[in-house]
């Protein structure tokens, strides 16, 4: 019942508004749905929480730990997004950024992916996961190209065909998957839910497995944004409007990496070896290191936070190809403190952007003393990104420092390498941001402060004592993770 | 009909399928392509259709139909009309030439076939043989959307990525659960729409359909 | 008496080709001409062709070498040889165990290898020119052509011809996509070999376009007339080739009167059938530009690799 309140609510409200989009209380529905979302995934959690992992809707949904604590942080950052997409998408509308049927367009499709995430998370069916993922990236494609300038058009287009193209292979790998269960589980659809593939993974096919496992890795391994199948994301992520950046790299990467963990899942129990966990950690660390120097290099401000992204989906990757409990107890805290810190970033950038009408750093100055909630939130949410204490990425990186130092001590000095190079970039373009005098071209600009507030909020409360519900959730995730 | 009349007619067509991904890779006229995308749903439509006869499941008829109307009909009729609102006359030129990139397609083949090999191994049905193709066509659309520098083209190429995957859901398995087989039929025809929808965009933004002019996006210095 | 039916049924199918062959160059040329239009010419013109040029004088230059007189012998001789391996009516033929395709292959070489070296022989810009493009051509052509004919070898498990036809005609039916990949390579080779349109028109007046034509300029008189021969042969012998290979119901294996009737009825409605095609061909598509040559018979070689790797694959 509450998930079809989940499915239902978002699905209903992409519907109305594709009509009513434009019109002035377009964004109220658009928070009214995401909050109705959000209660319905906290009733889901608790149920999960008390009872355990069940499956509902004649074996179509499941839901375990793990994938309910995505669905209150997907419901949750959506939340917070809708309440800053309202005077963001007002301003947009008013410079003329966007048209009417843009802004039906941007709404629907906002509901729409939520609802795809939603449907990813919640499905039992190893198919119906693929489909709701392409159907979370076609409904953000033409996000993307919303401003409908030259550079917005080919950042859709590298983001549509690159992640078309992983998603395929990623199909290729769940035909594989689905050719091993077969074998065991017989035909038809059975062999498809996640429940009845985890119990009888030990019985599936290992060359198989393996053949499937390089496929699924490399097609969602695309939209997970690791190095080198990176290339959309960068673009892809500082083109959309703001909102848009801010639910991507938050909840997207999320959602790409948990397919890609359940499918890891699969693959240790079949293949008994590690290889898995070494190719995500190969991939992982790649990512990191690429990313934090190409972070050197950017000018563009929302690029330079999207590498930040690729960076920390590495680190999150890397940290579940280790394995053990500590990696992965680590691995899910980042997934939730990076999503966290990183959509509050792109609330004050996307803020920041507006202000000085342009996305380089260079011409960017003086936010503090412009705008503090601005200023003092893009500080304070770098200086959590680095992983600063006493924020929560410090703990979650802490903690797979220290798992690494245990299962992999020769890949520690590259990890620290990457962590280092990513401070040093992003406090040195950020400082002179933030400080200084106002420069002439700033205007000033109503923020909306509740969603940054409430995101640093919960970041500083995890970082310094970690609620005893949250740590025994994810102590119940990590076991299912096993 | 027996099983091996129709293993050598789903060879056959497997074979045919193989040449359309081929032929896709060296066509240059537009109108060319799009017809050979359309024989090749065709080809594939048709070996469904044998392969649910043979190992008598009915819902690879329904999935056969599915892809007629969407692949033969639909998709190629939508290409059209784009192509002809948009006024694309020109032969595409490709990146790399002709024979380069059908060396590079051979090398593709041989490299499928030996990838797949554990799957032949283990497979029991009638059509194991085609998985080897069904990847060479993924590899092949893969291939033709690297080489090519129009978006019409690198959208066929996508598409026909899709079709060796449906080819290779038929050939390891006998098809896809129903539910999923709609689902990705659906994902398609959006994705038909958006494409639709994107090359208006690109036209109109940047007067040409040639990708190699969408290049302002690179890392600065 | 039995030793010797090999022998007899080999000079049987020489004498067939040498005679033969004309009159399969006149119905070619009579169909183009029925084709497009034009009055024929008769299907016995080659005929007459031929008898004109073997009464003419030989016109030389005066700087030619011993390799300009020696190539028509060399050519006209290496294409008969070709034609006693080849079953046209028979599979039983006295070379079979050991003449094989390879040799086939090396001996159209040697025709094309000298005919090659005449065209520069005289040192004029034509034959050069000629000479050069064919050699390209058959640098890319041969490959693909031994490719094509070892994808039939791998169906039947020999190189030889005879053995061939003996399993393809009377072995099972079984539908081969590697085979039908073979057949559409080897006529595009087919093509590019023995000189025809889409690569190179025959009939052609102007050096420029010339390739084969080219080679040939500087020949008069009864060289003249062995090279032409020997041109007519080739394509003769190609179309029993391809028969051979990819159609060879109807090629006797026994050797007693019945079936070589039956051999030679089917031989000549074959040909009939080859023509036709042929001129449809020839009709149908345009002249290539020498530079879209390559494309053509790379596209040759990769349904010859196709062929070969779904004989693997799917079979």
């Amino acid at each position: 019942m509450t998930i079809l309140t989940l499915l239902g609510v978002s699905f209903i409200g992409a519907l109305i508004l594709a009509f009513v989009g434009d019109r002035k209380f377009a964004p109220e529905i658009n928070i009214v749905c995401s909050f109705a979302t959000f209660v319905a995934s906290i009733v889901l959690a608790l149920r999960v929480y008390h009872d355990g992992p069940f499956v509902a809707g004649r074996e179509f949904f499941f839901i375990d730990a793990f994938s309910v604590y995505l669905v209150v942080l997907t419901a949750f950052v959506s939340m917070t997004t809708t309440i800053f997409s309202k005077p963001y998408m007002r301003r947009e509308r008013e410079h003329g950024r966007v048209g009417h049927w843009g802004m039906r367009f941007y709404h629907a499709m906002f509901q729409l992916f939520i609802f795809a995430m939603f449907l990813c998370l919640l499905t039992n069916n190893v198919g119906v996961l693929w489909i709701a993922m392409e159907l979370a990236t076609l409904a953000t494609v033409l996000l993307v190209s919303l401003y409908k300038t030259p550079t917005a058009i080919e950042a859709a287009w590298k983001y549509f065909i690159l992640c078309g193209v992983g998603i395929a292979l990623a199909l290729f790998g769940t035909v594989l998957l689905y050719f091993a269960a077969e074998k065991v589980l017989g035909e038809g659809g059975e062999a498809l839910l996640w429940t009845n593939l985890s119990q009888v993974s030990g019985q599936l096919e290992p060359t198989v497995l393996r053949l499937a496992f390089v496929f699924l890795m490399v097609g969602y391994g695309t939209k997970v944004g690791l190095v080198p199948l990176h290339n959309w994301l960068p673009d892809a992520h500082s083109e959309g409007p703001t909102p848009i950046s801010a639910v991507l790299s938050g909840l997207l990467l999320n959602i790409a990496l948990y397919a890609l963990v359940r499918c890891k899942v699969l693959v240790d129990g079949s293949l008994g070896t590690h290889l898995a966990g070494n190719i995500m950690m190969g991939f992982g660390l790649l990512s990191i290191l690429v990313a934090s120097f190409s972070m050197l290099r950017q000018k563009d401000i929302k690029r330079m936070f999207a590498y930040s992204s690729i960076e920390h989906m590495g680190i999150a990757t890397f940290a579940f190809g280790l394995g053990g409990p500590i990696a992965t107890f680590g691995a899910l805290l980042h997934m939730l403190v990076h999503s966290l810190t990183k959509s509050s970033i792109f609330f004050t950038v996307g803020h920041a952007s507006q202000m000085h009408d342009t996305q380089e750093m260079s011409k960017i100055r003086g936010l503090i003393r412009g705008n503090p909630l601005v200023g003092w939130g893009l500080m304070l949410g770098v200086m959590a990104i680095v992983g600063m204490p006493p924020f929560g990425v410090f703990t979650s990186e802490f903690l797979i420092l220290t798992a690494t130092m245990k299962d992999a001590p020769l890949m520690t000095p590259f990890l620290l390498l990457g962590l280092g190079v990513a401070f040093a970039a992003l406090l040195r373009r950020v400082q002179p941001m933030v400080s200084g005098h106002i420069p002439s071209w700033q205007h000033p600009l109503k923020a909306s402060h509740v969603p940054v507030i409430l995101h640093m909020v919960l970041i500083l409360v995890i970082g310094l004592y970690m609620p005893d519900f949250l740590s025994r959730w994810f102590h119940m995730a990590v076991e299912l993770l096993k | 009909m027996t099983i091996s009349l129709a293993a050598q007619i789903n060879s056959v067509l497997a074979a045919l399928i193989l040449l359309t991904a081929f032929g896709l890779l060296v066509q240059r006229r537009i109108y060319g392509l799009l017809h050979l995308f359309a024989w090749q749903g065709l080809f594939l439509s048709i070996s469904t259709a044998v392969v649910g006869f043979v190992a008598e499941k009915h819902h690879l008829y329904i999935s056969s139909l599915l892809t007629l109307t969407l692949k033969v009909i639909v998709l190629p009729y939508i290409l059209h009309v784009l192509i002809m609102r948009l006024k694309i006359h020109k032969e595409i030129e490709t990146v790399v030439n002709v024979p380069t990139t059908m060396l590079i397609g051979i090398a593709l083949v041989i490299f499928s076939y030996s990838l797949t090999s554990p799957i032949r191994d283990l497979s029991t049905h009638v059509t194991k043989s085609t998985i080897a193709v069904a990847l060479a066509t993924v590899l092949l659309g893969l291939l033709m959307m690297i080489t090519r520098r129009h978006a019409v083209t690198q959208i066929i190429g996508f598409l026909s990525m899709e079709n060796g995957l449906f080819f290779a859901a038929t050939s390891a398995t006998y098809g896809m659960p129903l539910v999923v087989e709609l689902g990705v039929g659906l994902d398609i025809l959006i994705a038909a729409f958006i494409f639709g929808i994107f090359f208006f965009h690109i036209n109109t933004a940047f007067d040409t359909l040639d990708v190699e002019q969408m290049a302002r996006l690179k890392e600065e210095d | 008496m039995s030793v010797a039916i090999p022998y007899i049924l080999d000079g049987l199918q020489i004498i067939i080709l040498l005679f033969a062959a004309p009159a399969f160059a006149g119905w070619v040329k009579t169909l183009k001409c029925w084709f497009q239009g034009r009055t024929t010419a008769g299907v016995l013109q080659p005929y007459r062709d031929l008898m004109k040029l073997l009464h003419k004088d030989i016109v030389l230059a005066e700087n030619a070498s011993w390799i300009f007189r020696f190539t028509p012998y060399v050519v006209f001789g290496s294409v008969v040889l070709a034609g006693g391996i080849i079953p046209i009516l028979s599979i039983d033929l006295p070379l079979s165990a050991t003449a094989d395709i390879i040799a086939l292959v090396a001996l159209f070489t040697i025709a094309r290898f000298f005919t090659a070296l005449a065209g520069m022989d005289i040192g004029t810009a034509f034959g050069g020119m000629g000479s050069s493009r064919e050699k390209t051509i058959a640098s890319m052509a041969e490959p693909a052509m031994l490719m094509a004919i070892f994808t039939v070898s791998l169906v039947c498990k020999s190189t030889s011809l005879s053995q061939m036809v003996q399993v393809l005609a009377h072995g099972e039916f079984i539908l081969r996509p590697s085979l039908a990949f073979a057949l559409l390579s080897f006529v595009l080779i087919a093509l590019a070999e023995t000189g025809r349109i889409p690569v190179d028109n025959p009939a052609t007046h102007l050096e420029l376009t010339m390739i084969h034509e080219g080679m040939i300029l500087e020949y008069s008189g009864r060289h003249l007339a062995l090279i032409e021969w020997a041109g007519m042969m080739k394509l003769f012998l190609f179309a029993t080739l391809g028969i051979a290979a990819f159609f060879p119901w109807g090629i006797a294996a026994a050797n007693d009167f019945p079936a070589l009737f039956i051999a030679a009825l089917s031989l000549i409605i074959k040909l009939f059938i080859a023509g036709v095609s042929l001129v449809v061909i020839e009709t149908g598509l345009a002249k290539m530009r020498l530079f879209r040559v390559p494309e053509f018979l790379g596209s040759a070689f990769l349904f010859a690799t196709l062929g070969m790797l779904s004989y693997f694959m799917l079979e």
